[in-house]
């Protein structure tokens, strides 16, 4: 009885199975060879034989396959004659013997409506975890600078400068540009609107509030986010990866110190800097839209701008910046410190610093607006 | 048998900027050798490698690859080519956001068509020959130690049976009974698929172990023959390296 395929042909005498390979057992015919296999019937019981000689070419992979028909015919080593095999192949073969070569069993894969129970109970422990995090953050970084402060010649000036120069100096383009538009696309709007009820001049009121309360800061702190915290988290996983962190603190160097407390005083510095320079880039944008689009001439847009909008309004904006400076920097910096490995892990922190950072701008900003209400300003 | 040089370097000059790495390097590797290169820290040795790999462009000179020229092969017949090689990197360069046998199935997703189970399958049988326990194949490279990733480096870099394999610096890192394992397993490989190996190393150990010939990269160039010829050079560096306390302990603990 013989039953043949391109790769095997397989002989019944008597109770002896023989299985003659031919043609080139490599990867590039595995697809075939296994469907070959595949094709074998599995009753066999009795002794067999592998006969190699016609065999051309053989890899690692096509000595696998040796083995997985002779695994799937379920007959043991001992039980098999092999005849006409190269030495070289039989080297392949005998490298075979106890190997499992079985993929590890998946992990157990669960219905998507548990997966979305499990995901959003880990989300929630997890939010939970990282805002008790971020607080122990803060007090370390106090406490670093409370110990700084008292022995002042530990504080990293050039770094300071550096970080200073870095988010302060080099955002001033993209942050004017940004906020000379928002301002642009305020005044329009608002000149549009109120040119129904013939109170265009009312456009200064609403430029000069909006944008010295809020507009002008919540945008600046959601550049500087995407700008300087992604920055700190990126540089900070990335010397993590390096194992620099681990040696600086063999050296006695505290990380904290080193890394952290001046980039956060940096943003400190720099933020209420960048918050006047948005609004008074702001302002500009508006005005310029002002005075070309409504009957207004500059000099009425500025003494309008006195006379409507009260200082607090500045200073509101304003006394936000810092918070929202220290905020970002700490969240930069304790993400990129969170990371654990390989590069996917810098990614995935710095992405979150950038989420974590925007989330709580806006939720700082909310909770300010609930204070200023309450105290009437 | 004729020598068949899989590898040919001629005149081979690299420069990065206005720093000459390598200037007038010739050096054939033939069918089934396993040819060690060494040098000093500097002297471009994996610059060397990266050259014939493609990772970096030569400045002047040929690198012929089975008797092609990669310079001037059209992109469809050097990704045939490329099939023909693997290399393993100094430390495994696997990537991170694949599982140690996702790792192993790149190049047979990208060069052959199977079915996944069988890749799966096939991909659990070279990480178990690179020496890894079954259980690493679900895991991150992350997860493993260098010595591990290594060997997950080398299943990779086997995944398509090529002819050549590049390594880089492939015991660095290892502790002596996992670089003597190593060895073996290449030198098994090697006699049993004929395959051609690159190598290299700094360990003595495995220039005695493996190599059969050995390229000393000394004055940017190439400086080729067996153990015994490039140790009997009278170049100071190379009588240094070959003669040098570190040297007399491997020979004496036994070689070929």
């Amino acid at each position: 009885m013989t039953a043949a395929s391109e790769w095997i042909t397989t002989t019944r005498t008597g109770d002896v199975l023989e299985m003659r390979l031919t043609g080139d057992w490599t990867i590039d015919n595995v697809a075939r060879i296994d469907s070959g296999i595949a094709a074998l019937s599995k009753t066999h019981t009795g002794p067999a034989v592998i006969d190699f000689s016609p065999i051309g070419r053989m890899d690692t992979t096509g000595a696998w396959m040796v083995e997985k028909m002779r695994r799937r015919l379920a007959i043991s080593s001992d039980a098999i004659e092999i005849r006409g095999i190269q030495p070289h192949h039989r080297l392949l073969v005998d490298r075979l013997n106890g190997l499992t070569g079985e993929p590890a069993p998946e992990p157990t894969r669960y219905g998507a409506l548990s997966l979305v129970a499990e995901r959003t109970g880990r989300a929630t422990i997890d939010a939970w975890r990282e805002a008790i995090d971020l607080l122990n953050f803060l007090g370390l970084a106090t406490v670093t600078a409370a110990r700084t402060a008292v022995s002042p010649r530990r504080f990293r000036m050039t770094a300071f400068v550096y970080h200073l120069e870095q988010v302060g100096l080099n955002a001033l383009p993209i942050v004017g540009l940004l906020s000379f538009l928002i301002g642009v696309v305020l005044a329009y709007q608002g000149a549009d609107q109120l040119r129904q009820f013939g109170a265009e001049i009312f456009t200064v009121n609403l430029l000069g509030i909006s944008i010295l309360r809020e507009m002008g800061i919540l945008l600046t702190a959601i550049i500087v986010a995407g700008r300087s915290g992604s920055a700190f988290a990126a540089q900070i996983g990335t010397m993590q990866v390096n194992e620099e962190i681990d040696a600086m603190r063999t050296i006695g160097l505290d990380p904290m110190e080193v890394l952290v407390l001046p980039r956060t005083l940096a943003l400190l510095v720099a933020m209420p800097l960048l918050a006047v320079y948005a609004d008074l880039m702001d302002l500009a944008g508006g005005a310029l839209m002002v005075v070309v689009s409504l009957d207004i001439t500059f000099t009425q847009f500025t003494e309008r701008l006195r006379d409507v909008v009260p200082i607090w309004a500045f200073w509101v904006g304003i006394i936000k910046a810092p918070f929202f400076g220290v905020m970002i920097a700490l969240v930069g910096c304790r993400e990129g410190l969170k990371v654990r490995g390989s590069a996917d892990s810098v990614g995935r922190q710095t992405t979150r610093a950038v989420v974590v950072s925007i989330f709580l701008v806006i939720i700082i900003d909310a909770v300010f607006s609930i204070f200023f209400s309450a105290v009437g300003v | 048998m004729p020598p068949d040089p899989v590898i040919s370097i001629r005149g081979l000059r690299t420069q990065f900027g206005k720093n000459v790495i390598h200037d007038g390097v010739d050096l054939d590797v033939l069918r089934g050798e396993v040819m060690g290169v060494v040098g000093a820290s500097g002297t471009g040795k994996s610059v060397l490698m990266r050259a014939v790999i493609g990772l970096v462009k030569p400045t002047a000179g040929s690198i012929r690859i089975f008797g092609e020229d990669r310079a001037k092969m059209p992109k469809a017949e050097l990704k045939a080519m490329e099939k023909r090689y693997g290399v393993l990197f100094q430390d495994g360069a696997l990537f991170s956001s694949l599982t140690v046998a996702q790792n192993v199935m790149v190049p047979m997703k990208e060069h052959t068509r199977m079915s996944a189970p069988l890749m799966a399958e096939i991909a659990a049988y070279k990480i178990a020959m690179s020496g890894l326990p079954p259980d690493a194949c679900p895991k991150y490279p992350a997860e493993l130690s260098g010595g591990m990733r290594k060997r997950a480096g080398l299943a990779r870099a086997l995944a398509l049976d090529p002819e050549i394999l590049f390594l880089d610096e492939p015991t660095a890192g290892l502790d002596p009974i996992g670089a003597a394992a190593f060895d073996g397993l290449i030198h098994d490989l090697q006699k049993t698929l004929g395959l051609t190996v690159v190598m290299v190393t700094h360990d003595l150990d495995s220039l005695y172990a493996i190599c059969d010939r050995i390229a000393v990269l000394v004055d940017k160039h190439a400086i080729v023959g067996t153990l015994e010829e490039v140790a009997a050079n009278p170049h100071p560096w190379m009588h240094d390296y070959f003669h040098g306390p570190r040297s007399r302990a491997a020979t004496a603990s036994g070689g070929k």
